[in-house]
């Protein structure tokens, strides 16, 4: 416990509980994902992947209550990097240029951050706390992306995350100490596709449901 | 042959010991030689400024061959100009073009108090480094060369690390004011080494919690300190402190 308040408290620490919590965000990502990939198949696949994901029972609610406490530590923690990151240069530079390192990613990590925040509330409203008609959740699916209003919002929300994700993926394993000349170049490539399956593979479900592409 | 001379335009920051507030003022630096270096332009215009009556600018320098870590100013918002692994005094005016308008600021972070004009305190990285960036070395009778064999890999590394001037570019350069570069290029080097191995933990341990409580911001893995190192220290570097963190606090009593 000592040893945990010990790594916790410092600026070190608070980087390993991005890096724990994004890389469970980014396993959640990736079976999430792979699950409504079935949506691509069809109806019936959907429908059946639905009824085994539900029967895990209390699996899944153990998963919703892990998935939301490491959610309260990533955005918390980064809350606090944020503001003593804006605090740590009181006196901003005249000109502000980017010497190569950053990227867009990085850069906006604590805004896209932010509106990923928003856009998970958005989406459990919207899919989660609802009553399915007819006990079906693709009947919801499907009479949310017939709104090219939230085909767009939910496609944007995916930019987003690619774009967070494309920084996160690398990041994560730098924090954890995993940088190493051979296998840095594969991390950030595998980045790179994992940020681009996320942002079409999600992105492009609202599309085709909704207009049935 | 001599070399071609060029006219700029500077817009430097002022700011007196007393002053709460600084401002840009700008001045003209006319007939500068491309084989100077940044600081030796900076003595002309000075020159020039004492001739007219104006306060000359005020500089960190010592060593003007980029091995003291002294001088250092962020030119058109580059840490060091935007040169390749260059310290300020090795920044050649041929690397500007004549007419051009050259914004000149210092080190910005809360954890370097401005002294005066582009001078800083980075007294703060010594701070972290008499917090345990040495080995204890309990003097006697001298060792004999190679008693402690290194192999060469490792002592590659180590030298690579060493090479940090404690310059401070790299929080310069930081979006987040983060000091990382710098104590992953102290803790690294010593780590390495098996003369810093007993004191590894101890060392990673009271450098990160000094480097915190003097008010640097969070590393966010921005990768620009690596950009702007002028020794090319990377931030392999910062991994491994992270890892020789994890280390020493997991095996901590
Ligand atoms: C799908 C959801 C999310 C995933 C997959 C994800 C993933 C990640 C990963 C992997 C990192 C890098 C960690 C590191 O460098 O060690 C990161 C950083 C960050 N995340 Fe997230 N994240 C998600 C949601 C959020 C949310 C909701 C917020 C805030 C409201 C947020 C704010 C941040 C911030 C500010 C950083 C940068 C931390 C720093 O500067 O050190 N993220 N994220
Ligand atoms: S790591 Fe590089 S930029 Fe930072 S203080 Fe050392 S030499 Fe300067
Ligand atoms: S004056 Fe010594 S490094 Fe520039």
């Amino acid at each position: 416990m000592n040893t945990l308040a010990n790594i916790f408290t410092t600026s070190i620490g608070k980087k390993l509980m991005m890096a724990v919590t994004g890389l469970g965000f980014c396993i959640f990502l990736l079976i999430h994902l792979l699950g409504n990939l079935t949506l691509y198949v069809g109806r019936q696949t959907f429908e059946s992947y639905v009824e085994h994901l539900h029967a895990l029972g209390p699996l899944i609610t153990v998963a919703e209550l892990g998935l939301l406490f490491f959610l309260i530590i990533h955005v918390s923690t980064g809350a606090v990097l944020f503001v003593q990151n804006l605090r740590a240069r009181p006196v901003r530079y005249a000109v502000n240029k980017w010497a190569g390192g950053r990227t867009i990613g990085s850069a906006t990590a604590p805004y896209t951050g932010f509106l990923i925040l928003v856009f998970i509330i958005f989406h459990l409203l919207n899919f989660h706390f609802v009553e399915h008609p007819g006990g079906l959740v693709f009947n919801t699916v499907s009479a949310t992306f017939s709104s090219a209003l939230y085909v767009c919002l939910y496609m944007a929300a995916m930019v987003v995350v690619a774009i967070h994700v494309r920084h996160g993926f690398w990041s994560l394993f730098q924090t954890l100490g995993a940088n190493h000349p051979k296998y840095m170049p594969i991390i950030q490539g595998a980045g790179i596709v994992f940020a681009l399956l996320v942002g079409f593979g999600f992105g492009l479900i609202p599309l085709y449901i909704g207009w049935g592409i | 042959m001599s070399a071609p001379t060029i006219n700029l335009t500077l817009k430097v920051w002022r700011q007196g010991r007393t002053d709460k507030k600084g401002r840009f003022e700008t001045y003209p630096a006319n007939n500068i030689s491309t084989d100077m270096s940044f600081l030796e332009m900076l003595d002309v215009v000075n020159e020039e400024l004492t001739k007219k009556g104006i306060e000359p600018i005020a500089f960190d320098h010592d060593c003007r061959e980029g091995i003291c870590g002294m001088c250092g100013a962020v030119i058109n918002g580059r840490a060091h100009g935007k040169e390749r692994e260059t310290t300020l005094c090795q920044l050649h005016m041929r690397h500007f073009k004549d007419g051009e308008t050259i914004v000149i600021e210092p080190w910005r972070a809360r954890a370097f108090k401005l002294v005066k004009d582009l001078v800083v305190d980075r007294s703060a990285l010594d701070q972290i480094i008499q917090a345990g960036g040495y080995i204890s070395v309990n003097a006697g009778g001298p060792q004999d060369a190679n008693s402690i064999p290194v192999p060469r890999e490792k002592a590659d590394l180590a030298f690579n690390a060493a090479a940090c001037i404690g310059c401070g570019a790299c929080v310069a350069a930081c979006p987040n004011s983060s000091a990382m570069l710098f104590i992953g290029a102290k803790v690294s080097h010593l780590a390495l080494l098996p003369q810093g191995r007993p004191e590894a933990a101890r060392r990673v341990r009271a450098m990160v919690r000094k480097m915190d409580e003097l008010g640097f911001g969070n590393c966010s893995n921005e990768a620009e300190c690596e950009v702007e190192c002028p020794k090319g220290i990377s931030i392999r570097e910062i991994a491994r402190l992270n890892r020789e963190l994890m280390k020493a606090e997991l095996k901590s009593a």
